[in-house]
């Protein structure tokens, strides 16, 4: 009977021996290079620096805003909230670079809240440096973190809040008894992802950043390996920045408990306190703040893009081409990757619960290994044997498919482990095995989870900007690094144009697989 | 005290309940099918839950507009009765003060409530560290300690085996006697209502009715809860 089952079987740890390669060669890459260098030198102990730095206050200003946003939606009804909680799920989405431009839009040089704030005497805004860094990590992740305090309230449970108002508990009160206690269990986790997504950001840093005083670790890999070709500075510094990661990473794992991502947003928690006065006043202000503060760009991207929509340029064909290529390729492989790693961590915790704690933990080691850190891994590993800049291509698919595994599987496990406690006897009773086993009582099951985990690797590696930026030669583009370009060249009418069509096929890509997980879905 | 529910009308989302009744003090158990709007009727009087038209009085006094805190009333929910990260000390003492600063004859009276309910001495404890029977115990506690005029009870002890059950109701029937107190007890079980309510009110199809004598009710039940009851 066991041996039915051997296709499957060896599907997962083959999958897992993959994974653990493109983890540890490109580790052991950085390794052996990072000693011919001569130690850290002072330019790389600034970088570290403003790395942490940096990340520490995007982290806090991103979580310190969320409070208050998140309690404005979490206790008003007003029209529009949904359309409000939809727009904090958009940066997720969002290409790195698009948004970068629509900050540039309005808080750079020439944007509306340099020129507003010239009437009032100040001068503009230099956005370029520390300033633009943060403005686009909390541009970023003020929505995210916005929406996991969100869930936090929607925790607590309505009788709470029914015996806070019975018990004549003040706002204040309220506060102490009822939401501070889910503010300490849910802010250090917020706190963390932002810091371990702030050190990672390397479109953000290469956009907005640069020049001794705001260069981050990542920006220094690129630094040293497209301007100087220090490889051994690269590896030495890829290192460093793995170091980090990968604490951060276990300290938020740690921290990390099962939130409930099934936890309704949709209707607001019925409250009987600070239903008017100042209270009201400050929620309203802080709700229109966030929208402005989020919208502002997006809306500023659209009206300088629309008009170039009649004449984009002709590099915009070859660059869609490019992407689409990447971003399928990419999505499909993560999603075959996740299928096989989830099948097989999910029969392994059937039986031996720790085995499959491990297997997951090093399908999820791809986190600690931010994509950047891969590819200057992935580039050192090549340059001796291939022309790095030949396999921009194959190699940013690569990256970008195990940036998206930890996802996939995160989407794929609960519904893998979902399946086999409810059908999987019947199916083993019935004697079903391989691929009518897959085809007929997993794939019905997962295909939901599987569509929108597809969708969302294909537009994460849509819009990315990263590992490609090592690679790829003067000739070769996608589209967010098309934008980037015309941004270096002050072009930022045909940015903002490319830009549309980037948001537009992006979209349309998690649309597309996101949907067709849920045709003929019947639950 | 008296609860006069005048013209009472509750509209929700394709629901709605009417009510036009008065209890006069004592044990009312409040029976019917599920989602026939027992819970809702609690919730109203409570003040959770605003009135579409109609009034609620308190001996003759119109509370319809006034918040939960200032209706003589306190109401024990199914579940969530105990903030998880507070003692049983903390959750208990709550009940007079929600800033939770006592002074030592305050103290005294918590000590005697939890001792009252049978929680002499667990005071430090969580509530994650009782069980389902004490939980409700110490909200029970709490109630004493507030000491309103009303008692609401929605289906508190509906988790609980039958034996614990029994014994949470001779508790809630003791601390009404003693506190002359008027109770109001939502319960899907036709047995607790004739344990300790001398009168029930049948809420079902949309109308709570007038209160009538619980054995009357029970023995010789109207077309909606024979349905219900399955007799």
């Amino acid at each position: 009977m066991a041996g039915r089952f051997k296709p499957v079987n060896i599907a997962g740890p083959v999958a897992l021996l993959l994974m653990a390669l493109l983890v540890v060669a490109p580790l052991l890459a950085l390794w052996s290079q990072a000693e011919g260098a001569a130690g850290l030198s002072v330019p790389d102990w600034s970088a570290i620096r403003f790395t942490l730095f940096q990340a520490v206050l995007s982290a806090g200003i991103s979580v310190l805003l969320a409070i208050p946003a998140a309690r404005a939606l979490a206790r008003r009804q007003f029209r529009g909230r949904a359309a409000l909680i939809t727009l904090l799920g958009a940066p997720f989405l969002l290409p790195v670079i698009v948004a970068v431009l629509g900050i540039l839009a309005v808080w750079g040089r020439a944007g509306i809240m340099s020129r507003g704030l010239e009437v009032f005497g100040s001068g503009p805004i230099s956005v370029y440096g520390l300033t633009g860094i943060l403005l686009a990590h909390v541009f970023f992740n003020l929505p995210l973190v916005t929406r996991l305090i969100l869930q936090g309230w929607a925790g607590i449970p309505a009788e709470h809040f029914r015996l806070a108002a019975q018990l004549d508990m003040r706002p204040d009160d309220i506060f102490r008894r009822l939401e501070w206690p889910m503010l300490k269990g849910v802010l250090p986790g917020a706190f963390l992802l932002v810091f371990l997504l702030s050190i990672t950001s390397f479109a953000v840093a290469l956009a907005l950043g640069g020049g001794p005083k705001a260069t981050t670790i990542e920006l220094a890999i690129y630094q040293a390996l497209r301007f100087d070709f220090n490889l051994g500075r690269a590896a030495l510094l890829g290192l460093v920045q793995f170091g980090i990661c990968a604490v951060v990473v276990l300290a938020s794992l740690k921290l990390s408990r099962q939130t409930d991502f099934g936890a309704t947003l949709g209707v607001p928690v019925q409250r009987f306190d600070a239903r008017g006065g100042w209270r009201l006043w400050q929620d309203r202000i802080v709700l229109l703040g966030v929208s402005l503060f989020l919208g502002a760009p997006l809306v500023a991207v659209l009206l300088r893009g629309v008009p170039g929509l009649v004449n984009l340029p002709a590099s915009l064909w070859p660059a869609m081409g490019n992407s689409l290529l990447i971003s399928l390729g990419s999505a499909l492989l993560a999603l075959v990757l996740a299928l096989m790693l989830a099948g097989f961590i999910d029969r392994l915790r059937a039986r031996q619960a720790r085995g499959a704690s491990i297997v997951e933990g090093i399908a999820l080691s791809t986190l600690a290994l931010s994509p950047f850190v891969l590819g200057t891994g992935l580039f050192i590993l090549l340059y001796p044997v291939a022309n790095p800049f030949a396999l921009a291509l194959p190699v940013t698919t690569l990256v970008n498919a195990a940036m998206s595994l930890p996802i996939a599987l995160r989407a794929l496990l609960p519904a893998f482990a979902a399946n086999r406690r409810s059908l999987g006897l019947l199916a083993d009773s019935l004697g079903m095995s391989g691929w009518s086993r897959f085809r007929l009582f997993l794939w019905p099951a997962i295909r939901k989870p599987a569509g929108f985990a597809t969708g969302l690797a294909a537009a994460l590696s849509m819009g990315d900007l990263g590992v490609i930026t090592l690679f790829a030669p003067p000739e070769v583009e996608t589209l967010p690094l098309l934008m980037y370009r015309l941004m270096g060249a002050y072009r930022m009418e045909d940015a903002a144009s490319v830009a549309l069509v980037l948001v537009a096929v992006t979209l349309a890509l998690f649309w597309l697989f996101d949907r067709g997980g849920r045709l003929g879905h019947h639950t | 005290m008296d609860i006069t529910l005048e013209a009472l009308l509750i509209r929700q989302q394709g629901f709605s309940l009417a009510a036009n009744l008065t209890i006069s003090g004592g044990s009312t158990a409040i029976i019917g099918p599920s989602g026939g709007g027992k819970s809702t009727l609690l919730l109203a009087i409570a003040g959770f839950v605003k009135a579409a038209s109609g009034k609620v009085l308190f001996n003759g006094a119109d509370f319809t507009k006034a918040p939960p805190a200032e209706r003589p009333v306190t109401l024990l929910f199914q579940e969530h009765n105990l903030f998880p990260h507070l003692t049983v000390w903390q959750n208990t003492a709550l009940g007079v003060r929600p800033s939770l600063r006592l002074s030592r004859a305050e103290k005294e009276r918590v000590a005697a409530a939890l001792a009252e309910v049978g929680l002499h001495g667990a005071g430090e404890r969580l509530p994650s560290e009782l069980s389902g029977g004490q939980r409700q115990r110490v909200a029970l506690a709490r109630a004493l300690l507030r000491d309103r005029p009303v008692l609401m009870l929605d289906e508190p002890f509906a988790a609980l085996g039958p034996a614990l059950r029994f014994e949470m109701l001779d508790l809630v029937a003791r601390i009404r006697a003693e506190h002359d107190a008027t109770l109001l007890l939502v319960t899907h079980n036709p047995e607790d209502a004739r344990r300790i309510c001398d009168k029930a009110v049948l809420v079902a199809d949309g109308v709570a009715g007038q209160p009538c004598d619980t054995v009357d009710l029970l023995d010789n039940p109207p077309p909606a809860l024979a349905a219900y009851l399955g007799t």
